[in-house]
């Protein structure tokens, strides 16, 4: 099986690299970014008479009520909306007015035979905005204020820009590890040269002193190793520890054999437990569903990756920086995966039907004759995942975390206490059975768990 | 201490002279080596850079690779779907419903799926009609998934578009229309609504469409005795769970009679329930598995058969009719007269005699006694077939008058009598298409070869019996560029609606009245209550129709006699001259008939069908022709046990009617009325097939003129046949504790004490009940569920639908006929089939018991040795036998490695990765249930069935291991099943309710003989089965405690 090597040394040296680049690179495109703040800014001078909002408040109004379907610079369920204001104003000729209607009352808007209302309707699909009658004109003027606001996106595509460059820079700072450890002999090094001079300083006192060596006893002794060669008794303790030793060994490699535990392959799609289950708490059922009543957990289909990344078609910049940075990944790149996986046209917002079902490389494989159940451990005995698949949350790279031995199943069957509580079907069997065995509370094994045909059939 | 003898091999080594010795001694090799082959070639060894040490390096090497690589485990790859289903949930199995009518059989199933795989068949219990799925239909799921099927359609053998199949069928049909030359349809009966109004529209549209229906094993003359008396051609319906007599001439219905299904009422009518249960005698000439269940069997030829029904009828009517009869077939035949006429209404007469007078003396008997069990009113619809319009087809197909010959589930070339003839018309077809999902005998005769979809990949409707409709729905989508018939028809018609709208629409509008479609689709069935039915029929039924169901209640012969159609009807009075006038016509009397495991031979690829053996021979992986012991004896022919347990047969050669059919091999057949033959359909077939599956010998080409009866001519034939046979051992040697029989009059007074008697064993000099005796400690099994099986040995009748059953559900690997007949056979459920040396098993018994002393009359000696032949008419028992699953288990106390162990609830486990193949428990099981791996059976090419590609390894249970060579394995009482019912209730949060646990074998048997339960449930259906004064455990004195038991046999055997 394919052992994979820590990443954290390459990301760490791949950061480093980003970092050093950036630092060049900051003060080039700082003038970039003066630039192309130029033209924004006088964008939104034009707009100024009136757009008063706020945008910090308005970026928290836009992520609550429109970012399911809008974004900045593109498009999704609907229209892109940077800058929607100044844009309907030159070329539709619609005033704030008109948007404050449309926002509380689209679809009275477009009932009302609004010629561009009913165009935006027809060209995306028929669905109609959601009306947002709770929204004030304040409220409105905000969100505006912040799709007006300069977009940050030019720092992302800078970075991403800069991507071609690391690898170059990685061989680089590979170098600077090297010479840690090249200091570390040096010191070793002089270190020893040091002990070595003591030594002789040592020694050229002692002649000195006229200390006489007792060289020539020394030379007079059996050779240490025929000494030992002589003593039979050595030899055999020695060969019978040689033995046991390399029996110790060989029984520790063997025992390891079909025990993948750390097993953690590359992935075609590098999917984050750590950002889905740990950032965002997403219940690991929501994936896993069939993990309720089946006997596999499922690998979650397609589709549902799709519930939530029809609309997360990017992570935010930190996550990204954090990818790049501590992992070596760009999320984004990975998120793009998906479509082409799924078939999703992100331009058009629809489905082309072309997909590559993804091929995951399995990480947890019981033998065929091991039949395990997920329901029995999830549902009925209402088992975390982590009990078994240890801190999810916290992988960013999926990994085995037990060992998925016999024993490690049999060991939890005799310490875990059967959960009975509301289930009818304990109920009697729990009762009698306790009372045979004079306990209050049954293990898995009492039950049962431990009979060879439960688990091999 | 040395010692002088001398040890010799043969005696010409006492003499030291003998030159041969010397010759012997001096030459290790009796044969030469030969050396030369592999070092002569000097040139070849010196030019080769490989030396010895360097092979040995490269053994090391490769070696040493392959337990480095061993260790490592290889990379599984993961693929969800891209957009999961609503429906499925990987590792959650979906059923549904739908239909198999292949032409042969016709049963409501429910099908298993998997991940969308059909994977299993189970009965379909809300079916009232046909929802017992037999032994074929079981392993019908496997000729899905086989790998010799038609993968698109086909012109003149290569590959085509279906639009090139449509543009010529179109424009062939376009032209024909309304020409004189006919478009003629050969196909199965569909009895299919659906179908039948899609043939009218063809019609309708082309004007001059002839459509045939064309039955490989024809019902004809019940067909068309029904029709002359009842107006309709279609079968009468017999339910015999309401008759207190059954009277049988020939008629097979435990087996395919009149296209089979009657088991389960009649196994309903056969236990003894308030003391009674019904009586059953069969006469007819091959030993039958309704023969085999008979309270009393007459072994007659089919001649005699026809004479003892027109004696029957005259009896009955009180008159007297001509006929020779043996003495005590005369007397047998007065007192089931007397009987009857005491049964009045309570008894049913059946025949299977190929013959219109036959059938059409027995509807006249069920009419005037007013069977109850007779059901003419909602006859069946699964047998249409007309012999003579088949062979005015033929004709005109010879003649030129056929324009266009489209064919549908038949395979003519191979189940016509008269293939010849056929080929010859065909030839002079102007386009001949066949649908058909195998390359087959047909298909190398006809211009294009339309690939077929499986029953399990198509839509359809059928109405088994009048009022009662099932649907037919695909469980998968097609796996190949398959097209169903039906959807081709409406392509043709220039359609573009879907065969599943056309159905829907007909259902709506002819069927359904207001029933909501849905709910028809989800139940697969759907019945109409008889008022509307007569209501709904009135419209399109002759008159007599009504008639004869008022006759149904009035039970008077002269009312329907007075109301039918005279110029129709066969006179009773001509039929009764012409049974008693049959001749034989000089030579064997030979009886053609479908085997359980065969049919007409639609699924002869199937695997698990070929090594399913017979009930009655258990023979697999071959058809024979039976002969009775008197004659075989009179013709030479003989069956012999050879050392290496395989039975071995003569040849014989059969010639009717100027055919001959070579080479059949010979079983002797205790039963076989003398003078008599049989011989199965189904076997035979060469083309397309796989070379394993090319097993038996065509009966068709003497199906002379579609009679099943045939005058024959036999004479041995050179060779020795080797069979797989799976039971050498034919009778039960008076161990009446096997199979525990007795008399319903004994049943009925006496204690069961007497009738049901436990072995007694000697206990410090006492005689006490063997139950009372043990060496081991019990458990406590009385907490939790305790699994128990019972096995009604009256219910039973050995059809086997268990055995296939069990084979799907538990991926049992097929073998093939060598290693079967080696005895090494993988069914985890056998059926063992006894024959009673005596005339009656409780002969045999007293035989047994009044043994004395070694030789003599009654010395034991050769009493044993007469014990072993089974008489020439000899009772039958069938005893399912599968992993008794002992409490006290004496597999378990021999195993080395504890690989098999018990369990709380009753379940003996077998821990396959444990298991090391020592062979020892199989050793020690007295009721030899366990089953070795001598090979890898999966992805092995020597075994080249289903379980070595693909598409066979996709019927495979997924939740029950394949297992390896060199273990073990047996019955599990499918704790696969138990488990998930278990694991079910638990999610649920609810206990078990009784009905939930069920085996393969248990819910395959649709005779309700096998019933599974919880016997710590007080509640249930096996604890109460488990109380009852006919239970027993199999070699009781053993010790072993089973949690399976039996039911005594009881045999109703009351004579007049």
């Amino acid at each position: 099986m394919k052992k994979v090597p820590y990443r954290h040394p390459i990301s760490k040296i791949l950061g480093i690299t980003v970092l050093f680049f950036l630092l060049f690179s900051a003060s080039i495109y700082a003038q970039e970014d003066a630039a192309s703040e130029q033209p924004a800014a006088e964008a939104g001078s034009d707009t100024a008479a009136e757009s008063d909002g706020d945008p910090v408040a308005g970026k928290a109004l836009f992520n609550q009520n429109c970012a399911a379907c809008h974004a900045l610079n593109r498009k999704m369920t609907g229209p892109a909306l940077a800058n929607v204001e100044s844009r309907l104003q030159e070329e539709e000729g619609l005033d704030r007015d008109w948007l404050y209607g449309w926002i509380k009352n689209s679809p009275g808007t477009i009932a009302s035979g609004d010629a561009y209302a009913n165009k935006i309707y027809n060209e995306y699909n028929q669905a109609a905005m959601t009306a947002f009658p709770t929204l004030s004109n304040a409220d409105i003027d905000n969100i505006l204020a912040y799709t007006a606001a300069p977009p940050p996106a030019p720092v992302a595509a800078a970075t991403s820009a800069t991507g071609g460059a690391q690898t170059g820079g990685g061989d680089a700072s590979g170098i600077s590890n090297e010479i840690i450890l090249g200091a570390l002999a040096v010191v070793f090094a002089l270190l020893v040269m040091m002990l070595f001079l003591v030594n002789k300083t040592l020694r050229r006192i002692a002649e000195a002193n006229g200390v006489v060596y007792e060289k020539e006893l020394a030379e007079k002794r059996t050779p240490i190793w025929k000494a030992f060669a002589q003593n039979q008794f050595l030899v055999l303790v020695t060969v019978i520890f040689l033995l046991l030793g390399s029996a110790y060994f060989a029984y520790g490699w063997m025992m390891q054999v079909g025990v993948d535990q750390g097993y953690e392959p590359i992935q075609p799609i590098h999917y984050s437990h750590r950002i889905h289950a740990g950032d965002n708490k997403i219940e690991c059922k929501y994936c896993h569903s069939s993990a309720r009543v089946s006997k596999h957990s499922g690998i979650p289909s397609l589709n549902v990756c799709m519930n939530c990344h029809k609309s997360i078609y990017q992570v935010a910049d930190e996550t990204l920086q954090e990818g790049k940075q501590e992992y070596g990944v760009d999320y984004n790149n990975e998120i793009k995966k998906l479509y082409t996986a799924v078939g999703w046209d992100v331009e058009n917002q629809r489905y082309t039907g072309e997909s590559k079902p993804v091929e995951w490389v399995r990480i947890h494989n019981l033998p065929d004759f091991a039949y395990f159940n997920h329901s029995q451990h999830v549902s009925v005995a209402g088992i975390q995942c982590q009990q078994c698949h240890g801190p999810v949350e916290e992988m960013e790279v999926m990994y085995q975390y037990s060992p998925l031995t016999m024993g490690w199943c049999i060991n939890c069957h005799r310490e875990t206490n059967i959960k009975i509580e509301g289930n009818e079907y304990y109920e009697k069997i729990h009762a009698e059975l306790s009372k045979k065995y004079g306990v209050d509370q049954l293990t898995a094994a009492q039950m049962g768990g431990l009979e060879c045909g439960k688990c091999h059939y | 201490m040395a010692s002088n003898k001398k040890y010799w091999k043969n005696e010409a080594e006492l003499n030291p002279n003998d030159s041969i010795v010397e010759t012997l001694r001096q030459n290790e090799f009796v044969e030469d080596i030969p050396v030369d082959d592999f070092l002569g070639d000097k040139e070849g060894l010196s030019s080769s850079s490989t030396n010895r040490r360097d092979f040995l390096k490269y053994v090391g090497f490769s070696t040493a690779a392959a337990a480095m690589a061993a260790c490592e485990g290889p990379v599984h790859k993961s693929i969800p779907y891209v957009v999961q289903p609503e429906n499925i949930i990987p590792g959650v199995a979906n059923f549904y419903a739908t239909t198999i009518a292949n032409g042969f059989d016709f049963a409501s199933i429910l099908i298993k799926t998997r991940e969308g795989r059909p994977i299993k068949v189970e009965n379909n219990k809300d079916a009232k009609v046909g929802g017992g799925a037999n032994a074929r239909v079981q392993a019908s799921v496997l000729s899905l998934y086989d790998s010799t099927r038609l993968q698109g359609p086909l012109a003149n053998g290569e590959p085509v578009e279906w639009n090139a199949v449509d543009a010529a069928v179109k424009s062939k049909m376009g032209s024909l229309s309304n020409s004189p030359q006919q478009i003629a349809l050969l196909t199965q009966t569909y009895a299919s609504p659906s179908t039948k109004r899609l043939i009218g529209e063809l019609k309708a549209a082309y004007g001059n469409v002839n459509h045939v229906v064309y039955d490989a094993i024809s019902e004809d003359a019940a067909l068309t005795a029904f029709e002359s008396k009842y107006g309709e051609r279609a079968l009468a319906d017999y339910d015999f769970e309401k008759a207190d007599l059954i009277v049988s001439f020939g008629a097979d219905f435990l087996g395919d009679w009149q296209g089979g299904g009657y088991d389960s009422g009649y196994a309903k009518g056969r236990v003894p329930k308030n003391g009674k249960m019904s009586r059953h005698v069969q006469f007819e000439a091959n030993m039958s598995l309704s023969g085999a269940n008979a309270d009393k069997r007459v072994p007659l030829t089919p001649m005699q058969q026809r004479i003892a029904l027109a004696k029957l009828y005259a009896k009955l009517n009180g008159t007297s009719v001509g006929g020779e009869l043996p003495e005590n077939v005369q007397m047998t035949i007065d007192n089931v007269a007397a009987q009857i006429r005491r049964s009045g209404e309570d008894a049913v007469v059946v025949t299977g005699l190929d013959d219109v007078n036959a059938q059409a003396v027995v509807l006249a008997i069920n009419e005037m006694l007013g069977s109850k069990a007779f059901d003419p009113a909602a006859p069946k619809y699964v047998r249409q077939g007309n012999t003579q319009s088949v062979q005015r087809l033929i004709s005109d197909m010879k003649s030129g008058k056929v324009g266009a010959l489209i064919m549908d589930g038949v395979n003519p070339m191979y189940t016509l009598p008269n293939a010849a003839d056929f080929k010859e018309g065909i030839e002079n077809v102007g386009l001949s298409l066949i649908f058909s999902t195998n390359w087959n005998e047909t298909t190398e005769v006809t211009q294009y070869t339309a690939a077929a979809n499986h029953y399990l990949e198509s839509w359809g409707d059928v109405e088994i019996k009048k009022g009662h409709y099932s649907l037919m729905q695909p469980t998968i989508r097609e796996l190949f560029d398959t097209r169903q018939f039906q959807t081709s028809l409406l392509k043709w018609l220039g359609s573009d609606q879907t065969y599943y709208d056309y159905i829907k629409e007909t259902w709506n509008t002819a069927i359904l009245s207001g029933s909501d479609w849905n709910k028809a689709l989800h139940d697969g069935v759907f019945s109409v209550s008889s008022a509307s039915v007569s209501l709904s029929e009135n419209s399109d039924s002759d008159p007599q129709n009504m008639a004869s169901e008022d006759t149904d209640k009035e039970g008077a012969e002269t009312s329907s006699e007075g109301a039918m159609d005279e110029t129709r009807a066969i006179p009773i009075a001509t039929a009764i001259n012409s049974l008693t006038n049959a001749t034989s016509g000089g030579g064997m009397e030979l009886t053609l008939y479908p085997k359980i495991g065969m049919g007409a031979g639609q699924q002869a690829n199937n695997p698990w069908l070929q090594e399913f053996p017979d009930p009655i021979t258990r023979v697999s992986w071959d058809n024979y022709l039976t002969v009775s012991k008197a004659d075989a004896e009179r013709l030479g022919l003989i069956n012999e046990h050879v050392a290496n347990g395989g039975l071995d047969g003569s040849y014989a050669n059969v010639t009717v009617n100027g055919i001959t059919v070579n080479n059949i091999p010979v079983i002797i057949q205790p039963g076989q009325a003398i003078g008599s033959i049989g011989l199965s359909f189904g076997y035979g077939k060469k083309v397309g097939m796989k070379s394993e599956m090319q097993t038996g010998v065509n009966a068709y080409p003497l199906y002379h003129d579609f009679k099943a009866t045939q005058s024959a001519t036999i004479e041995k034939a050179s060779g020795t046949h080797e069979f797989a046979c799976i039971q050498l051992h034919k009778t039960l040697m008076g161990r009446g504790d096997i199979i525990k029989e007795t008399t319903l009059e004994i049943f009925n007074t006496k204690d069961h004490a007497e009738w049901n008697h436990v072995p007694q064993v000697s206990l410090n000099h006492q005689e006490v009940p063997a139950t009372s005796v043990d060496l081991w400690e019990s458990f406590d099994r009385s907490v939790g569920h305790h699994f128990n099986m019972s096995i009604d040995l009256n219910a039973c009748t050995g059809c086997g639908a268990c055995v296939v059953a069990c084979h799907a559900e538990n991926n049992v690997p097929v073998v093939g006929k060598q290693e079967v007949r080696r005895s090494r056979d993988m069914h985890w459920l056998r059926i063992d089939r006894y024959y009673s040396s005596e005339d009656t098993f409780e002969e045999d018994n007293i035989k047994k018991e009044e043994f004395d002393g070694l030789s003599g009359d009654k010395g034991s000696l050769g009493g044993f040795g007469e014990l072993e032949d089974p008489a020439a008419n000899p009772q039958v028992a069938f005893q399912p036998v599968m992993c008794q699953h002992c409490n006290h288990a004496p597999c378990e106390t021999v195993c080395p490695v504890a690989a098999t162990s018990h369990s709380r609830q009753g379940q003996n486990h077998m821990a396959y990765n444990r298991c090391v193949g020592t062979r020892y428990c199989a050793n020690n099981c007295p009721y030899k249930v366990r089953r070795f791996n001598w090979f890898l059976y999966n992805n092995n090419d020597e075994f080249d069935y289903h379980m070595n590609n693909d598409l066979g390894k996709m019927v495979l249970n997924p939740d029950v291991n394949v297992r390896s060579r060199g273990v073990i394995e047996k019955c599990s009482m499918c704790i696969q099943k138990t488990q998930k019912t278990i694991l079910d209730a638990k999610r649920e949060g609810r206990p078990v309710e009784d009905g939930e646990f069920q085996t393969a074998c248990s819910s395959a048997c649709s005779n309700g003989a096998i019933v599974f339960g919880d016997v710590n449930d007080e509640e249930s259906k096996v604890s109460e089965l488990a109380e009852s004064n006919r239970m027993y455990h199999l070699l009781e004195h053993v010790g072993t405690k089973p949690n399976v038991f039996y039911h005594v046999k009881v045999r109703n055997t009351q004579e007049a």
